[in-house]
C-alpha cells in the first residue's frame, strides 16, 4: 500500500510537472523543472526500495550486514541531483529575467504567439 | 633504419621549414625566400643521393612505428618512379623558390606564402613516397588544403577566394572518395601496405568489389588531375601567384591524379572498365582543353586549359593499358612540369612587367624583352611537339600508340584522328600565345614600359628550357637510365623495349606529327580574324559553364535542401520541441510495456500508514494547485511547490534517508529565497477576464492534448515506479559500499563516504559544475538589464517613502531601515547558531547524517539571512563575504586533496584515514576525505552565495532598462553644470 501511494505521488508530480514544461510563460516552466526534479529524485531514490527504519549509518561496525541498512547508492545520487538541481534553477532564473529584460515578454519563445 | 633517414628528412624538412617560415617577419621576404630554396635544395640533394640504391630497381623502406597497438606505422617507400617523382617536386620546388623571391611583392606577407608553399611541397612529398595506402590520402588532403590557402593568398579578392573554394571543394570531395577507394582496396587486399597492394593486382582485378573500387579511386585522381568533368576547377585556380600556377597547378599536385594513375596501374589497369573510363576523360579532356586554350584571353588561363589538355593525355595513355603507352604517360608528365612551368613562369614575367595578362592588350613584347621571349618560344614550341624539344619525343611516342589497337572498338580506332587534331589544336594555341604575345605592333596602352625582368627571376626558366633543350636533343645522354629506373619500378617484368631516338625513320608518327603541324599552323591562321574580335570563351561552348553548374549545385545543396530540410523538420519554437521530447519518451517507455506486458513483484508490502496517505494528499494537491496557479499566482505556486518539497523531504526521512531529508529541507530554503529575489524583476501577469474568453478553439485543443500527455506520462512514470518498487531488490554494487564504508572509508555514514570517498570523483564533477553555474550566473547578471516595468521601487517601498515625505519629522528611508526591525535582529543573533550547526553538520557528516553538502548550503543560509536582516549595504559595510574566493579555495582545496594521495603513488583521490586519539576530546576520526569534503562545504556557500548575492545586488545598482520604451527628452546636465 505505501508503495502504491509512493508510485502514485511520482505520477501526480510528473504530471504536474510535464503540464507546466509545456506552458508557455517562463515562470511557468520554472515551476514545472522544480515539480520534476522532485519526481525524478524519488524515482531515483525509490530504485533502492523502500525501507523504514534502516538509514544506511553503520551501527556496528565490526561484522556489517548489508540486509539491514537501505541501499545507499541510489541515496548518494539523489543527493547531488539535489544541490545540482538548485543550481538549475538558478541559471535558468537568471536565464528568464535576462530574456524578460531583453525581449519584453516571458514567453518562452522570447515572443508572444500569433493568436 | 640507417637508410631510412634520408627519406624521413625529405618528407620532414618542407614541414619544419613551414613551422620556422611562420615565425618570421611579415616582411622577411629574402629570409622566407632563402629558406624555401635551401629546403628544396636539401630536398633536392637528399633525393639525388638516393638515385643508386633505386637507379637498379631497389625499394628503399622508412617505418617510423607510430600507434604500435593498432598496427600502425608511419611508413615511406622510394622506388625508381617516385624518385623522379621526387626529384621533381624538390627540383621545381628550389626554381619556383627562387622565382617567388622576384615575384611576390615587399608589401604582400612573404613569409606566410613561403610557409604554405613549403607545407604544400612536404604534403606533396608524402604523397610520392607514401608506402601506406591510407597514409598517401592523408597527405593528398593535405595539397587540397594547401593548394586553398595558396590560391586564396591574396584573400582580399573575391576571385581568388571563390576559386580557392572551388579548388578545394571539387579536390577534397575527390579526396574523400578516393578514402572509400582506399579502403576498399585494402579490404581486398588484406593491408594497405603498397608494397602488398602493389603484388596482388589479380587478386584485386577479379573481385567482385572491383568496379566500386575503380571508380572510387578514379574520381579521386581525375578531380585531383582537373579531368573532364571535373576540369572547371582549374583554370579559377589560376587567381593564384604565378608561382603557385607554376608549380601546384602545372607541374606538381595536378600530378598527383595521374600520379595515383601510374602508381596503381599495375594493379587496376587491363581491363576493359579501366580502358572505357579512363580513355573516355582522357581523350575528352585532351581535345575539349586543347580546344578551349585556343580562344583564351587571359595568358593564364591559355596555358591552364592548356595543362588539362596534356594532362587529359596522359591519362588517355595510362587508359590505354599497354607498357608502352604506360611508358609514354611517364615521360610526358616529367616533359610536361618542365616546359609547363617554364611557360608560367615566363606569364608571370609578362605579368610584372605590363601588369596585365590580357592576349588582347599585349603584343610586339620582343622587341622589349628578347631573352624571355626567345625562352617562352622555344618552351611553347616544346609544348607544340615541335622536334628537337622534349615534347617532341613524348608526342611521338603518344601517336605511335594511338595507332596502335588496344581493345578493338570505334573508339580505339578513331584515337589516331582525335590525337592529331588535339595536337593541331595544341599547334594553335601555341602559335597564338608566341604570335600573340612576343610579335606584332608595340603595345599601346600599358602603364608602364616593360623591360627583362632581374636575372635571378628568370634563371628558373633560362634552367628549365635548358632541360627541354638537353632531353629534346640528347635524350640517351639525359633522361634515358632515370626514365628507365621509373618504368622498371611501375612495370616491372612486362618493362616493353622503347627507344628515346629522335630520328626513328619516315613512320605513321611522324607523318602524324607533320600533318598536326601543319593542320595546326593553318587552323591558327585561319582563326585570324575570330581571334582579332577579342570575344571571351570558345565558341560553340560559351555557355556551358563548369563554374556556374558547380554553383548552382552547392547553391541547391547547401542552402535551399538544407533550408528546406529545416523547414520541415525544424522548429524555433521551445513547446513544441518539448512536447515532441515528452511525447516520444512517453512512446519509447511505452513499447517495451506493449511488447512484453508488465507484472506486479512479489517483494512484500510495506504495513499501511494514514499519516502517508494523508501526507501525499497534501501534496499531490501541492503539486496540482502550482501547476494551476504558476501563471497568475506566482508566489502562491512558489509556496505551493515549497509545501510539495517539503512532502519529499518528509518522505525521505520517512524511508531511511536522513541525509537527503537534511540536503532536500536545506535546499529548499534557499531555493525560496533566490526565487523571492528573482521575481522583484518579474513584472507581475494580470490576470483579465478576456484572457479566459478569448481562447481560442485551437488553445483549447493545445491545452487538451497537453493535458494528454501530462497525465500519459504521470500515469506511465506510476506504473514504472510501482513495479518496481514491488520487486525484491538484486545484488548490486551497493553490497560492496555498505561492507567496505568503515574497513576502507573509515565512515558510518555510508552515503557520505560515497561521496567523498569511493566516488569521489563524480563529486569533484558535480562540485566543478556547481562552481560553473555560479559564475555564468554571476556574469550573466553583470550587465543585467531588468524589463522596463520593474525598474521602478517595489510598490510597498514607494508607500513607505511617500508616507516618509509626508510626514515632516522623517526622512525618505526611515520606514524601510525600521521595517521588520525585530525579526532582523533575531536573524542577526542567530547568525552563530547557525553557523555552529553547520560546522556541527560538516564535522559529524562522515558517521552521521550531514556532510560537506549540508553544511555549505546551511552557512549559506547563515550568511543570507543577514543580508536580508540588514540590507545588502549594512552588511557589507561589516562582514565582507568573498564567494569567489570561497568557490575557488574550495575547488583548490578538494583538487589538491586528491593530488596528495597522488604523490603518495595511488590513484587520484584515494583517501587516507586515521584516528587521532586527542587529549581530552578523545578518538577523532582524521580522514583525508575530511579535506575534500572541506572543499565541497567552500565551494557549495561559494557557489550558493554568489548566486543569490549577485540577485541581490541589482536593487542596489541603478538599473537601466533593457529597452527604454520611447526616446524621453533628457536634461542637459553640461549645461546647468556650466
Amino acid at each position: 500500500m505505501m508503495e502504491l501511494i509512493f508510485a502514485l505521488a511520482v505520477g501526480v508530480l510528473t504530471a504536474s510537472g510535464v503540464w507546466l514544461l509545456l506552458r508557455p510563460r517562463t515562470f511557468q516552466v520554472i515551476i514545472g523543472l522544480s515539480l520534476l526534479s522532485y519526481a525524478v529524485n524519488l524515482f531515483i531514490f525509490g530504485m533502492g526500495r523502500l525501507r523504514i527504519g534502516a538509514p544506511p549509518v553503520l551501527e556496528n561496525v565490526e561484522a556489517v550486514d548489508p540486509a539491514l541498512y537501505a541501499d545507499p547508492l541510489p541515496q548518494a545520487l539523489v543527493l547531488t541531483a539535489i544541490v545540482i538541481s538548485f543550481a538549475m534553477t538558478a541559471l535558468f532564473l537568471v536565464v528568464l529575467l535576462a530574456s524578460r529584460g531583453l525581449t519584453g515578454t516571458d514567453h518562452v519563445d522570447g515572443r508572444e504567439d500569433a493568436r | 633504419m640507417s637508410s631510412g633517414l634520408p627519406l624521413l628528412a625529405i618528407v620532414a624538412l618542407p614541414f619544419i621549414g613551414s613551422l620556422v617560415a611562420t615565425f618570421l617577419r611579415q616582411d622577411a621576404r629574402n629570409g622566407a625566400a632563402f629558406l624555401a630554396g635551401a629546403v628544396a635544395l636539401c630536398g633536392a640533394i637528399l633525393t639525388a643521393f638516393q638515385y643508386p640504391a633505386v637507379g637498379r630497381g631497389g625499394v628503399l623502406h622508412a617505418t617510423l612505428s607510430w600507434i604500435p597497438t593498432l598496427g600502425l606505422d608511419f611508413s615511406l617507400r622510394m622506388d625508381g618512379f617516385t624518385w623522379l617523382f621526387s626529384m621533381l617536386v624538390t627540383g621545381i620546388g628550389f626554381l619556383v623558390a627562387l622565382y617567388a623571391r622576384y615575384y611576390m611583392s615587399p608589401a604582400d606577407p612573404v613569409p606566410r606564402f613561403f610557409a604554405f608553399l613549403l607545407a604544400f611541397m612536404g604534403a606533396m612529398l608524402g604523397i610520392v613516397l607514401s608506402g601506406n595506402l591510407i597514409q598517401l590520402v592523408f597527405f593528398w588532403e593535405l595539397t587540397s588544403l594547401f593548394s586553398f590557402l595558396l590560391i586564396g593568398y591574396w584573400h582580399h579578392n573575391a576571385s581568388a577566394r571563390d576559386g580557392a573554394r572551388m579548388a578545394l571543394t571539387v579536390t577534397a570531395t575527390g579526396g574523400l572518395c578516393l578514402l572509400v577507394g582506399v579502403l576498399l582496396l585494402g579490404h581486398i587486399v588484406g593491408s594497405y601496405d603498397l608494397d602488398k597492394v602493389l603484388a596482388s593486382g589479380d587478386l584485386v582485378r577479379d573481385s567482385s568489389l572491383y568496379l566500386p573500387t575503380l571508380i572510387l579511386v578514379l574520381l579521386g585522381a581525375l578531380t585531383k588531375s582537373a579531368q573532364f568533368p571535373f576540369h572547371f576547377w582549374l583554370p579559377h585556380a589560376m587567381a593564384a601567384p604565378t608561382p603557385v600556377s607554376a608549380y601546384l597547378h602545372s607541374a606538381t599536385m595536378v600530378k598527383a591524379g595521374v600520379f595515383l594513375l601510374t602508381l596503381l596501374w599495375p594493379v587496376l589497369s587491363g581491363t576493359e572498365a579501366w580502358f572505357y573510363i579512363v580513355v573516355t576523360a582522357g581523350l575528352s579532356t585532351l581535345l575539349l582543353g586543347a580546344y578551349s586554350a585556343i580562344f583564351q584571353q587571359d595568358l593564364k588561363g591559355l596555358l591552364a586549359y592548356s595543362t588539362i589538355s596534356h594532362l587529359g593525355l596522359i591519362t588517355l595513355l595510362l587508359g590505354l593499358g599497354s607498357p608502352l603507352a604506360a611508358v609514354a604517360a611517364i615521360f610526358h608528365t616529367m616533359n610536361h612540369a618542365t616546359f609547363k612551368a617554364s611557360l608560367f613562369m615566363a606569364a608571370g614575367i609578362i605579368d610584372h612587367e605590363t601588369s596585365t595578362r590580357d592576349i588582347r592588350r599585349l603584343s610586339g613584347l620582343f622587341r622589349f624583352m628578347p631573352i624571355t621571349a626567345t625562352l617562352a618560344m622555344v618552351a611553347a614550341a616544346a609544348m607544340a611537339g615541335v622536334p628537337l624539344l622534349n615534347g617532341f619525343l613524348s608526342k611521338e611516342m603518344f601517336f605511335a600508340e594511338a595507332a596502335e589497337s588496344h581493345v578493338d572498338s570505334l573508339l580505339d580506332d578513331s584515337l589516331p584522328y582525335f590525337a592529331m587534331l588535339a595536337s593541331a589544336f595544341s599547334v594553335a594555341y601555341s602559335l597564338r600565345f608566341i604570335h600573340g604575345v612576343f610579335f606584332g605592333p608595340p603595345p599601346t596602352d600599358l602603364p608602364r614600359t616593360p623591360h627583362e625582368p632581374p636575372h635571378w627571376m628568370r634563371f628558373p626558366i633560362e634552367l628549365l628550357v635548358l632541360v627541354c633543350l638537353l632531353v629534346g636533343i640528347l635524350p640517351a645522354m639525359t633522361i634515358k637510365p632515370f626514365l628507365a629506373a621509373a618504368v622498371r619500378a611501375v612495370l616491372g617484368p612486362e618493362t616493353p623495349y622503347y627507344s628515346l631516338a629522335i630520328w626513328h625513320g619516315f613512320n605513321e608518327p611522324l607523318l602524324m606529327s607533320v600533318i598536326a603541324l601543319a593542320g595546326g599552323i593553318i587552323l591558327y591562321w585561319l582563326l585570324q580574324g575570330y581571334l582579332a574580335k577579342g570575344i571571351e570563351g570558345p565558341p560553340l561552348m560559351r555557355r556551358l559553364k563548369g563554374q556556374r553548374i558547380f554553383e548552382r549545385v552547392l547553391v541547391e545543396v547547401s542552402w535551399r535542401w538544407a533550408r528546406s530540410l529545416e523547414r520541415v523538420f525544424g522548429t524555433q519554437r521551445l513547446q513544441p520541441q518539448l512536447r515532441l521530447l515528452v511525447a516520444f519518451s512517453v512512446v519509447a517507455a511505452l513499447w517495451p510495456l506493449y511488447r512484453h506486458g508488465i507484472e506486479v513483484g512479489s517483494r512484500p508490502d510495506l504495513a499501511f500508514d494514514p499519516a502517508f496517505l494523508l501526507l501525499w494528499i497534501v501534496g499531490g494537491l501541492c503539486a496540482i494547485g502550482a501547476a494551476h496557479q504558476a501563471k497568475f499566482h506566482r508566489l502562491a505556486a512558489m509556496v505551493l511547490v515549497g509545501g510539495a518539497g517539503l512532502v519529499t523531504c518528509i518522505t525521505f526521512v520517512w524511508f531511511s534517508a536522513p541525509d537527503l531529508a537534511i540536503t532536500q529541507l536545506l535546499v529548499e530554503i534557499v531555493t525560496t529565497v533566490l526565487i523571492l529575489l528573482g521575481l522583484r524583476w518579474l513584472p507581475k501577469r494580470i490576470e483579465t477576464a478576456s484572457d479566459d474568453l478569448s481562447m481560442g478553439i485551437r488553445a483549447r485543443m493545445r491545452r487538451a492534448r497537453d493535458l494528454m500527455l501530462a497525465v500519459a506520462a504521470g500515469a506511465g512514470m506510476s506504473l514504472i515506479v510501482y513495479a518496481m518498487l514491488t520487486r525484491p531488490l538484486p545484488d548490486t554494487v551497493s553490497r560492496y559500499f555498505v561492507e567496505n564504508a568503515y574497513a576502507e572509508g573509515g565512515g558510518r555514514n555510508i552515503v557520505n563516504v560515497i561521496l567523498v570517498d569511493f566516488r569521489g570523483f563524480d563529486t569533484f564533477g558535480e562540485i566543478v559544475v556547481l562552481a560553473v553555474v555560479a559564475v555564468t550566473v554571476f556574469s550573466l547578471l553583470r550587465r543585467f538589464r531588468p524589463a522596463p516595468e520593474s525598474v521602478e521601487a517595489p510598490e510597498q517601498q514607494q508607500v513607505q517613502d511617500a508616507y516618509d515625505k509626508a510626514q515632516p519629522d522623517r526622512s525618505v528611508g526611515d520606514t524601510l531601515a525600521d521595517y521588520l526591525t525585530i525579526p532582523s535582529i533575531i536573524m542577526q543573533w542567530l547568525f552563530p547558531v547557525i553557523g555552529i550547526v553547520a560546522v556541527y553538520l560538516f564535522l559529524r557528516g562522515h558517521d552521521l547524517p550531514g556532510g560537506g553538502f549540508a553544511a555549505g548550503v546551511t552557512m549559506s543560509i547563515a550568511l543570507i539571512l543577514q543580508y536580508m536582516a540588514g540590507g545588502t549595504r549594512w552588511l557589507e559595510a561589516r562582514l565582507r563575504v568573498l564567494p569567489i574566493r570561497w568557490t575557488g579555495l574550495g575547488l583548490l582545496c578538494a583538487a589538491f586533496t586528491g593530488l596528495g594521495a597522488m604523490v603518495f603513488g595511488y590513484p587520484f583521490l584515494t583517501s587516507y584515514f586515521q584516528y587521532l586519539d586527542l587529549p581530552v576530546i578523545g578518538k577523532v576520526p582524521a580522514a583525508s576525505a575530511l579535506l575534500f569534503d572541506l572543499g565541497v562545504f567552500a565551494v557549495v556557500v561559494g557557489a550558493t552565495v554568489l548566486v543569490l548575492i549577485a540577485l541581490a545586488h541589482q536593487s542596489l545598482r541603478v538599473p537601466r532598462a533593457a529597452r527604454p520604451p520611447a526616446p524621453v527628452a533628457t536634461p542637459d546636465l553640461t549645461k546647468e553644470n556650466a
